[in-house]
């Protein structure tokens, strides 16, 4: 059996079929990271220990049934800014970077319980704030597809990772297209949950309106089973909600006849390239060719997407962010002599500049006499975003559109610039704003060969829909089928 | 909205976060263009609306008042920088 040609539902199918052990697919994947992981840095911490000595426990489990779900047994690596109890949690900062959480976030306490084995915790950028994954500390992810370009971010350690096959499913957040993006750069599936969806319990805050943890997989069904493992209400997050039981197989179909698609003409607009817009106008023809309705609309509320995202965002993060103290946990200054210069070093030295820059913007917009200017004002502008989507539900089932402007930048070319970085944000953040789901699926190649994404927005909790259209578009086309030659 | 030292400093000492002379030019001219282009959004017309804070409505959530034992004491300072006798060590911050 070739271990590390399955996706993740064929290699829970496998292990449920006795062809392959929990231990044969820990060997296999441990091995692949050894070799490759050198090369393109997606993981922060290995945890090979903890993994195998769940492994016979969890063969146990599936010998005697008592693990039925299709994902027992496989694998899986998580963003590094989601609490594993006894495993360094760092948020790539070295402000946490000898955190030991004394807990598990709910959703790794819901796919351990499900049998799944965490293989280690990826890259990202820090606090997730970034687009690239370079704002690390712990250094760059390289982009399987190329390795002088970046794999996206901030959850750019979760899509190399599984675009490399060095992990056969991955855990993400997403605050503003954190899953979607990387995604899309390194041709894999995303799933940005509605908010609410998937308890937040346990992932280390950045922005608390906007953050949605999802999965990210090889194949939009990995993403389905992944998402039944990690739905679902949680008392510990107030802002979870009950969520219908939630079964893949129910759910994707794969027949979008007769459904109404809607691509906002504001999407393929200014900036956009050449290569994603042509991507973008093909896969609707796959969709009319598949017996959906697929109509253009005016969208014209995009252009303040961004302003209004990073208001919102950066006053959370500011507020978030002012835990690190360097007394409670994380790091401490050794230079600081009073409790002032305690938290003013202990903060300069461990956090990086774009932590910085985010957590400056965010007490600006929230200061006296700019409150109402700026933080009053985008909360307004949220409102209206969630009507324009809403508005344009009346009309559509879903909506399409491209996940990022561009195909992957090369490494160095966004750091110098960080609004350049914001704006290639414009597609995703306002799904954020919204708290809608969207759904990242492959659906093309750029002339130099780097995959393009795009992707299927959908009704509040309405994931089976657009998974359901993805999984449709993914059995017409062979772009999910492509992999990267590793070096 | 116009920035200048002065107001970055005032940035740096609301987020208890210091900048070398350098980072401080950079983060003034970066902040400058942000802030330009997050301005358009003034062209965005919003009388009347309502802001809205959550994506969807939601009450407070009430649970009934049990005892359970979550992270313990012990648990939680094993990740303190500094501990002694079970607390987090502060400097001293009274004379």
């Amino acid at each position: 059996m070739d271990i590390l040609n399955m996706t993740a539902t064929e290699l829970g199918m496998a292990i449920k079929n006795g062809e392959v052990t929990v231990r044969e697919a820990l060997d296999a994947y441990f091995e692949k990271i050894e070799k490759y992981d050198g090369t393109y840095h997606c993981y922060n911490t290995l945890c090979k220990k903890e993994a195998y000595r769940r492994a016979d426990e969890v063969q146990k489990g599936i010998d005697e049934k008592t693990l039925t779900s299709p994902l027992a047994g496989v694998p899986i690596g998580i963003k590094d800014n989601i609490c594993t109890k006894g495993v360094k949690t760092t948020c790539s900062s070295k402000i946490l970077c000898n955190f030991v959480p004394p807990y598990n976030a709910t959703v790794i306490a819901r796919l351990e319980a499900a049998g799944m084995i965490v293989l280690g915790k990826l890259n990202m950028d820090e606090f997730a704030m970034g687009s690239t994954t370079e704002t690390s500390a712990t250094g760059v992810t390289h982009n399987p597809w190329d390795i002088n370009k970046v794999p996206g971010g901030s959850s750019g350690g979760s899509a190399a990772a599984v675009s490399a096959g060095l992990a056969p499913v991955a855990l993400g957040s997403d605050t503003g297209g954190s899953i979607r993006q990387p995604c899309s750069f390194c041709g894999v599936a995303g799933l940005k949950p509605t908010y609410g969806a998937v308890s937040r319990y346990g992932l280390v805050a950045y922005a608390s309106s906007l953050d949605q943890i999802g999965p990210v997989g090889q194949t939009v069904e990995d993403c389905a089973n992944m998402f039944s493992v990690i739905s679902g209400k949680d008392e510990k997050d107030g802002t979870s909600m009950v969520y219908p039981e939630f079964s893949a197989e129910e759910a994707l179909r794969g027949d979008v006849k007769g459904k109404k698609i809607g691509i906002p003409r504001d999407y393929l607009g200014d900036g956009i390239s050449e290569d994603v817009k042509n991507a973008i106008l093909q896969a609707a023809e796959v969709f009319k060719a598949l017996g959906a309705d697929v109509e253009m609309f005016d969208m014209p509320i995009v252009k303040y997407a961004i302003p209004a995202y990073y208001i919102i965002a950066c006053a959370e993060a500011c507020s978030n962010l002012s835990r690190y103290d360097g007394i409670k946990y994380g790091y401490k200054s050794d230079k600081a002599l009073n409790l002032r210069d305690t938290y003013i070093m202990s903060r300069s030295e461990g956090f990086g500049m774009e932590v910085k820059r985010r957590i400056m913007l965010g007490n600006f917009v929230l200061s006296s006499g700019y409150y109402d200017a700026y933080y009053q004002k985008a909360l307004k502008a949220k409102k209206l975003i969630q009507n324009a989507f809403f508005e344009a539900f009346k009309q559509y089932d879903m909506i399409l559109g491209p996940v990022a402007p561009t195909t992957a930048p090369k490494i160095g070319e966004s750091l110098s610039d960080p609004l350049k970085m914001y704006l290639g944000d414009i597609y995703t953040v306002m799904i954020n704003i919204a708290g809608v789901p969207s759904m990242s699926a492959p659906c093309g190649f750029d002339s130099d060969g780097m995959p393009i994404g795009m992707q299927i927005i959908g009704k509040p909790f309405c994931e089976a829909e657009i998974m359901n259209a993805a999984q449709a578009f993914e059995k017409a086309t062979e772009y999910h089928t492509k992999k990267p030659n590793l070096k | 909205m116009t920035i200048n030292k002065e107001l970055v400093k005032y940035l740096e000492s609301l987020g208890r976060i210091e900048l070398t002379e350098e980072q401080r030019t950079a983060t003034e001219k970066d902040l400058q263009d942000i802030l330009t282009y997050i301005d358009t959004l003034n062209e965005l017309p919003t009388d009347g609306v309502e802001p809205l804070s959550h994506s969807f409505p939601v009450t407070n959530v009430m649970r009934e008042d049990e005892v359970a034992m979550h992270n313990t004491r012990d648990d939680i300072l094993q990740n303190a920088p500094e501990e002694k006798d079970g607390c987090f060590v502060v400097p001293k911050t009274v004379d």
